[in-house]
């Protein structure tokens, strides 16, 4: 079993760690690049893969020098055998069609050819979810989206997967499709490990992956655009359809109402509360 | 649904001492051993003293199993022991350093969170080496039967596991000795109920204000009026940067009584004695409270059942050797012999035999003996109208007898430190209450310290402790306040007129007639098995990973 997961790099947007200027903006140089958090559910569902059915996993990202660090953190916190970024000048300013490209060729750029690929539901900043299926479509694969859970019959090749259907949690469905297979997993994704033996692998495999991401560039592997044999008018911003023609700032909503602060241990001192909200209890 | 089982040589069901001692040896014997615990990390639920002894006697300690266990796992070695007898505000203090040397080797105070992590750390690579491992976070709910033998465990996290032998080494409220039916939970007598504040305190004001080295540290043990009559005493011992200072109390005498935990635990950090430890810069970093078996009751004659056998607090073996409260040593010899009499079974073909083996080995090694003493079984049990307190309301009350406690104080003293003497004392008020009493009143100097403690509340104390709130674990069966009430004042989260604990109780109108009713919400549960006793309950411990999570322990 070979998995390979995608990921990118975004601004960790946590409280404390995000910062914005005066308009409003996001402030890039100061804001910390993370792994995209989706994206981590994506890495459990392959980890769950390995610890289940063995092989090795590799994680993939197309994206500046700087997302070396991107892979590192998902070689730490959750698993990776080794790791691939694709980097250079000529994919800078890729839309998702020219990155979508470019990781299809990287994929099959790889010695072992993948089983199972994942993608990430969508980025916490571009959002547009459209990167993992369009690299699906350039591989030419089955593509399973919005999966919550995953059981693999190595010897059947197949893969059966429970998945969100619109997206909306109150309808589940089950499916299987052939391997190779393109894996979108869902933020709900959650591994289950029902087997003891399970457990320990995957307690064994933590820490492995924990001291390999110490040293994690003798894992890494980059490819630029020729290491991919990848045509520079096909990928990066000249390989790009999307144009953007502007952005506009999305207005914050005006807040005109007056806030009373009511600073309040004592059951007593809550009172104004109560009397603040009984009328629209009563309906007035 | 056991196709779905998975097999291990061996399973062992929780990993404090008892649990760590017991995989250690069978790793060390070359078996496959899975070691499953409950907790976020082992120690997250665990509480005790806690001095942890190494006797001589004893035919395996836990520093010879785990060699580096008293550099990296405790906290001071514990070199002085003296009890104080108390009333009002006089105190007659007895050196009982005999007693604590008696067959020791060692004695280190622990606690129990970085101990049994650490432990836990050795026991995985340890049994790794097996094939097998340790898993946290698992909550193991039974046994696993096949036609009506006892093949493994029941887990809520993971598929069943058989194994050829279980070792429940999963504490006082063993879900495994119930289920298995070798312990209930009904009598109040058979347990103690210990409650604990771990309290901060720079190790050079230690060293200052208890006149001990930096490595040497010391162990005070406080008996006599000061709990308002409550069966029971308090301990302090120290740590490296920290007190460790609580109460154990006989539970039937906390349920008549009605008394509040919390409450004795505050009458004895507010007591004018310990004015000259603690000052009112009291930084209590921690809460918990557990209950403790009593071998001399609960100790089971013959701890196993088919594959199944019980050590430590499972099966009841802890030793209240007077004051002194011996549990962790016994769990950790417990669970060596029991891994020995399974490796001893297997060389011989036959695995069925490892509980029969342990049982022997028990009694053989004499851990039997010290768990349930003889002389208490002649003396001890004569109960509060025998001989005994007759002599105790003699000495009480009569001039002749306050004379002899005068004239007989040296020898008093050494009676309290022979093991021989307290291994026979019965669990009436004479050795708890009366004795100290009149000691303190009659040899006792007044003391005039001033203190200035002020404990947090018990709203407090709940507040600083972490939760990872699961389901309810505890079903309220009898709603009463006849059958469950005394829950109410004898859960160390609960108390009479405080709404932010487990138990409560009210008058609830039901047409026309006024019923007294008992509710719970196990929200801040320290998970102490109390009301599993004294209440009537369906009582589990919390999914793996979830409830109440101690730091210190
Ligand atoms: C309107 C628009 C304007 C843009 N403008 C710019 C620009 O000015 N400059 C610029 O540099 N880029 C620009 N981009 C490109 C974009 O920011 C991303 O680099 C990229 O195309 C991913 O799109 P997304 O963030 O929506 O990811 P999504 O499609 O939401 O991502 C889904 C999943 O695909 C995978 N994935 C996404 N990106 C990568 C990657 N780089 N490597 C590996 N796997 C990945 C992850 O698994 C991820 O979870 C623009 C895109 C759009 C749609
Ligand atoms: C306040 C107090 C003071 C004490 N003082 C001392 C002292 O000074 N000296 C001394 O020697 N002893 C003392 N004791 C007693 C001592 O703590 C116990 O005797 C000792 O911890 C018993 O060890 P054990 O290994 O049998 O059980 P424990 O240490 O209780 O370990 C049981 C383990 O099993 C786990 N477990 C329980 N149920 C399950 C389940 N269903 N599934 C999975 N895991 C489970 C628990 O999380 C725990 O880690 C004191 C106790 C208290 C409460
Ligand atoms: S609810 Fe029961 S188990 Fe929980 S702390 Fe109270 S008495 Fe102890």
């Amino acid at each position: 079993m070979h998995t390979v997961v995608m990921t990118k790099g975004v601004p960790d947007f946590r409280e404390g760690q995000v910062s914005f200027d005066e308009d409003g903006h996001l402030e890039r140089g100061k804001t910390p690049t993370v792994m995209n958090p989706n994206d981590k559910h994506a890495l459990r569902a392959a980890f769950q893969t390995k610890v289940r059915n063995g092989g090795h996993v590799s994680l993939m990202s197309m994206g500046p020098p700087g997302y070396e660090e991107v892979l590192q953190e998902g070689m730490r916190d959750v698993y990776a055998d080794d790791l691939y970024l694709l980097s250079d000048r000529e994919m800078g300013a890729a839309d998702t069609w020219a990155t979508a490209m470019t990781v299809a060729t990287g994929l099959q750029n790889l010695d072992e050819q993948p089983d199972l690929v994942f993608a990430g539901f969508k980025t916490a900043d571009g959002e547009t979810g459209h990167t993992g299926p369009q690299t699906c479509w350039c591989l030419d694969w089955p593509m399973i989206t919005h999966v919550l859970s995953l059981d693999i019959d190595e010897d059947a090749g197949t893969v059966r997967a429970k998945r969100l259907v619109d997206g909306d949690i109150s309808e589940i469905e089950t499916v299987e499709a052939p391997m190779p297979c393109f894996i979108v997993a869902d933020p709900e994704f959650e591994p289950t490990y029902r087997k003891a033996s399970h457990r320990l692998k995957h307690k064994d495999l933590r820490e492995e992956t924990q001291q390999r991401a110490e040293e994690y560039e003798e894992h890494l592997t980059v490819w630029d655009h020729e290491d991919l044999n990848l045509d520079p008018d096909y990928i990066g911003l000249d390989g790009s359809p999307t144009i953007v023609s502007g952005v506009d700032p999305i207005p914050k909503a005006p807040s005109e109402r007056e806030a009373t602060m009511i600073e309040a241990d004592e059951r007593e001192a809550l009172e104004p509360v109560l009397d603040e909200l009984t009328p629209y209890a009563a309906g007035d | 649904m056991t196709d779905a089982a998975e097999e291990y040589e061996a399973v062992v069901v929780g990993c404090g001492p008892g649990g760590a001692a017991a995989a250690a040896t069978l790793a060390r014997n070359g078996v496959e051993t899975l070691v499953l615990e409950r907790g976020v990390d082992a120690g997250s639920k665990n509480v005790s003293g806690g001095l942890i002894y190494a006797e001589e006697s004893a035919p395996y300690t836990i520093d010879g199993l785990f060699p580096d266990f008293r550099e990296e796992a405790t906290e001071r070695p514990v070199t002085e022991n003296i009890i104080h007898n108390i009333a009002g505000d006089k105190v007659k203090s007895f050196d009982i350093g005999d007693l604590h040397h008696h067959d020791t080797a060692w004695a280190d105070a622990v606690l129990r969170r970085k101990m049994d992590s650490w432990l836990a750390k050795q026991v995985h690579e340890r049994t790794r080496e097996t094939g097998g491992g340790l898993l946290t976070e698992v909550h193991v709910t039974g046994l696993l039967r096949e036609r009506g033998e006892i093949v493994g465990v029941t887990t809520e996290e993971l598929d069943p596991i058989k194994a050829d032998i279980v070792v429940a080494a999963d504490g006082v409220n063993s879900e495994l000795a119930r289920d298995a039916g070798l312990m209930d939970w009904e009598e109040p007598e058979e347990w103690f109920q210990g409650v604990k504040a771990v309290v901060d305190m720079e190790p050079e004001v230690i060293n200052d204000r208890f006149d001990v080295a930096p490595d040497d540290g010391a162990a005070h043990l406080f008996s006599g009026d000061l709990f308002d009559g409550v069966r029971g005493g308090g301990f302090l011992y120290t740590n490296e940067s920290s007190l460790s200072i609580g109460t154990v109390f006989h539970l039937d005498s906390i349920a008549e009584e009605r008394a509040e935990p919390h409450e004795l635990l505050d009458s004895l950090l507010t007591h004018p004695l310990m004015a000259q430890w603690l000052s009112d810069e009291y930084d209590e970093r921690e809460y918990s409270a557990k209950l403790v078996p009593d071998s001399k009751k609960a100790a089971h004659p013959s701890p196993h059942e088919d594959r199944l056998v019980l050590v430590g607090d499972a099966a009841g073996q802890m030793q209240a050797q007077g004051p002194i409260i011996k549990g962790m040593n016994h769990a950790v010899t417990a669970g060596a012999l029991a891994a020995e009499a399974f490796a001893d079974a297997r060389a011989r073909d036959d695995p069925s035999q490892a509980g029969d083996l342990y049982e022997k080995k028990l009694h053989d090694e004499g851990v039997m003996d010290k768990l349930r003493p003889t002389g208490y079984k002649v003396f001890g049990q004569l109960g509060e109208l025998g001989p005994v307190d007759d002599l105790s309301n003699a000495i009480a009350e009569s001039a002749v007898g306050r004379f002899g406690v005068r004239a007989a104080a040296g020898l008093l003293e050494r009676a309290y430190a022979s093991p021989r003497m307290v291994s026979m004392i019965p669990d009436t008020k004479l050795p708890y209450v009366t004795l100290p009493t009149v000691i303190a009143e009659e040899l006792g100097e007044p003391v005039t310290d001033e203190n200035t403690v002020s404990p947090p509340d018990l709203g407090d104390r709940i507040g600083d402790l972490t939760y990872d709130v699961g389901d309810p674990h505890i079903e309220l069966v009898d709603k009463s306040f006849e059958a469950s009430g005394t829950a109410v004042t004898a859960c160390p989260v609960s108390a009479e007129d405080f709404g932010g604990g487990c138990y409560r109780d009210e008058m609830v109108q039901t047409n026309g007639s006024e019923e007294h009713l008992v509710s719970l919400d196990t929200q801040p549960c320290v998970e102490c098995g109390t009301c599993a006793i004294v209440a009537d309950t369906e009582w589990e411990h919390p999914a793996g990973g979830k409830g109440v999570e101690f730091n210190q322990g």
